[in-house]
């Protein structure tokens, strides 16, 4: 159970990840708004709490892995990376910027705390099934978490690696769903519908848990709870808003790659600070 | 390097795939982080013994190709020497985005092994037969590309490319192949073995096509033409030293491969000598065709895989040579 004093401090990490990641966007001009926004309370609690990792240890053998196949993420888990202290703030202005260390999809070798290379939908599901399996042959005791976008599991590989992932019992891999119900070109359910998400993982053999993917302590909660599950691995399907936090983004049409005006940037961080001083209150 | 060419080019007793098997036996024996996998043809290719001794170590996925190329890219991300193995087509056409992705730019360790190439896929026919797997790998930035010819040294580069840090795709027949070297030779990652000199044409092989290669100089032989013979076993990083010599020194070159002339051996040998010394060249492979079931002897015919066209292509090639 998280204290009260432990939730407000993941709120405002969660809001601090959409603030800084808006100060790269706005500085870039473009960027994945809105699948970075709607993960952001996610990776609060993973940084914020649940995650054992070291900013300056970031490849110490013991530690809990992070691997966003939704590669697309990229600058929210640099600003969550830089928030915790594995870089200063100031790096995340070099996003997507020629020479960076920060490119639009998750790069290991790139970026100091990132775990794995993504980017093109459905790879991460098998490096973290693969990466799971090492662990569990070197018996180390730590997680791996996997981040995949609803409209990734239109990608037939998802269910190859959750079947595999099923099979071999990895009890030490959880994933998480960001279920904010849109893809590039529009809604899931107008492309592709998803059907239950939930359901599919439990038929592949998981465990799997809906929740509220916007509120920190049913994150959290799920995440326990995934980790007393035994002999399979967990999923937990996060019900999220594309573009949370920054109500322009949320309502606009198409907000999965936006562009991002210096006056929309401060508009933006304006509104994220205000919520930041409800959470305070 | 010290590769002793034999004398007694005999069918080898031993299939490739029990030696794949041994070599890889051994060198899990020597080395914890060793693990194989493969995608329901792990009976297939011999690996049962491996996955009797070492289950931990085997991971057989099922039917999924890609996913076990991803596999094999998160296990090595945790320290573990993965060697990944399907039949060609798979392991190269199905694969190529999680090869390129995961393994190539990922800058993770993956050996990848596609059996069956090209013609040896018989009786599995156009589907199953890849005419395209080097052309497609050769892409990919950095990878090392290997064709074994034999068992010995297909024992020597499985082990040796436990140790060094990269992508590796092996080109490997399955089943028993024409013994080329004496037991024992070692081979240089990147360096052709020249199995014979000769100053009037060089022949460039690979896989299957060597003993061919081999017989249809001794046939030149006997018509009064020394030819060059060089194994070109490493296809990337390809040996442009060896290349540029026999180009210099023989002025004529003939390649021979068992896959497309497109984008395979003799287009990268082509890159080497137009950019560098510029010779009369032809190609021995498949002419841009897909392919189809039959017996290998059959197709060697079919797809022009025969010492007799490498005679042929070596008259045409002397005949441009001679017009310089």
């Amino acid at each position: 159970m998280l204290n009260e004093e432990k939730i407000k401090e993941l709120k405002k990490f969660a809001i601090n990840i959409r603030i800084e990641s808006m100060k790269a966007f706005g500085n870039l001009g473009f960027g994945h708004v809105g699948g970075s926004f709607s993960i952001a309370d996610t990776l609060a609690v993973l940084y914020g709490d649940v995650m054992k990792v070291d900013p300056k240890n970031p490849k110490s053998e013991d530690r809990d892995w992070l691997i966003s196949s939704k590669g697309h993420a990229g600058p929210a888990i640099y600003a969550a990376l830089a928030l915790k202290g594995y870089f200063p703030l100031e790096v995340l202005m070099t996003l997507n910027k020629p020479g960076t260390r920060l490119p639009s999809h998750c790069d290991k070798n790139l970026t100091v705390g990132v775990d794995m290379t993504t980017g093109s939908l459905g790879q991460g599901s098998s490096l973290a099934v693969g990466v799971a399996l090492g662990h569990k042959l070197d018996r180390r005791n730590n997680y791996t978490y996997l981040i995949l976008g609803d409209g990734e599991l239109q990608e037939g590989q998802i269910w190859e690696a959750a079947s595999y992932a099923a099979h071999a019992g990895l009890d030490n891999l959880i994933a998480f769903v960001d279920y904010n119900k849109k893809q590039l070109d529009g809604f899931l359910v107008d492309i592709n519908k998803p059907f239950s998400i939930s359901g599919k993982f439990t038929s592949f053999g998981w465990h799997a848990q809906d929740i509220d993917g916007h509120n920190v302590e049913s994150i959290y909660n799920a995440i326990e709870e995934a980790k007393r599950i035994k002999g399979k691995p967990s999923v937990i399907v996060l019900d999220t808003i594309k573009g949370k936090g920054w109500k322009y983004c949320e309502t606009a049409a198409s907000n999965h790659h936006v562009t991002v005006s210096k006056e929309q940037m401060e508009e933006a961080i304006e509104e994220l600070k205000k919520q930041l001083e409800e959470v305070m209150i | 390097m010290t590769a002793i060419p034999t004398k007694n080019r005999i069918e080898e007793d031993k299939e490739m795939r029990v030696a794949y098997c041994e070599a890889l036996m051994d060198l899990a024996s020597e080395n914890e982080n060793i693990v194989v996998l493969d995608a329901d043809l792990m009976s297939s290719m011999g690996m049962v013994p491996f996955s009797k001794k070492y289950p931990e170590r085997t991971f057989n996925v099922g039917v999924q190709e890609a996913n076990m190329i991803g596999v094999a890219a998160g296990l090595s991300a945790t320290g573990k020497i993965p060697y990944a193995h399907t039949f060609g087509p798979f392991a190269s056409r199905r694969c190529f985005d999680q090869i390129f992705l995961s393994c190539g730019y990922a800058k993770n360790n993956v050996r990848i092994t596609g059996s069956d190439p090209g013609v040896t896929a018989a009786f599995n026919g156009g589907t199953h037969m890849p005419f395209e797997d080097i052309g497609l790998m050769r892409n990919i930035p950095d990878i090392t590309i290997l064709e074994p010819v034999d068992t010995t040294m297909l024992t020597d580069l499985i082990k040796q490319i436990a140790a060094p840090f990269g992508v590796f795709y092996i080109r490997l027949l399955r089943k028993n192949a024409i013994k080329i070297y004496e037991e024992g030779s070692t081979f240089e990652i990147g360096k052709a073995v020249k199995l014979l000199d000769g100053d009037d044409v060089t022949i460039i092989a690979t896989g299957i096509m060597v003993d061919e290669a081999l017989k249809a100089a001794e046939e030149l032989n006997k018509k009064g033409i020394f030819a060059r013979v060089l194994n070109m076993f490493t296809i990337k990083p390809i040996d442009k030293e060896a290349i540029i010599k026999a180009a210099r020194e023989t002025k004529a070159i003939v390649t021979c491969e068992n896959h497309n002339i497109i984008n395979g051996l003799g287009s990268a040998v082509a890159e080497v000598i137009v950019e560098n010394y510029p010779i009369p060249m032809e190609r021995v492979g498949v002419n841009d065709l897909f392919g189809e079931v039959g017996p290998e002897s059959y197709l060697r015919g079919r797809f022009n895989l025969t010492k007799e066209e490498i005679v042929k292509k070596v008259e045409v090639v002397l005949k441009r040579k001679e017009r310089r």
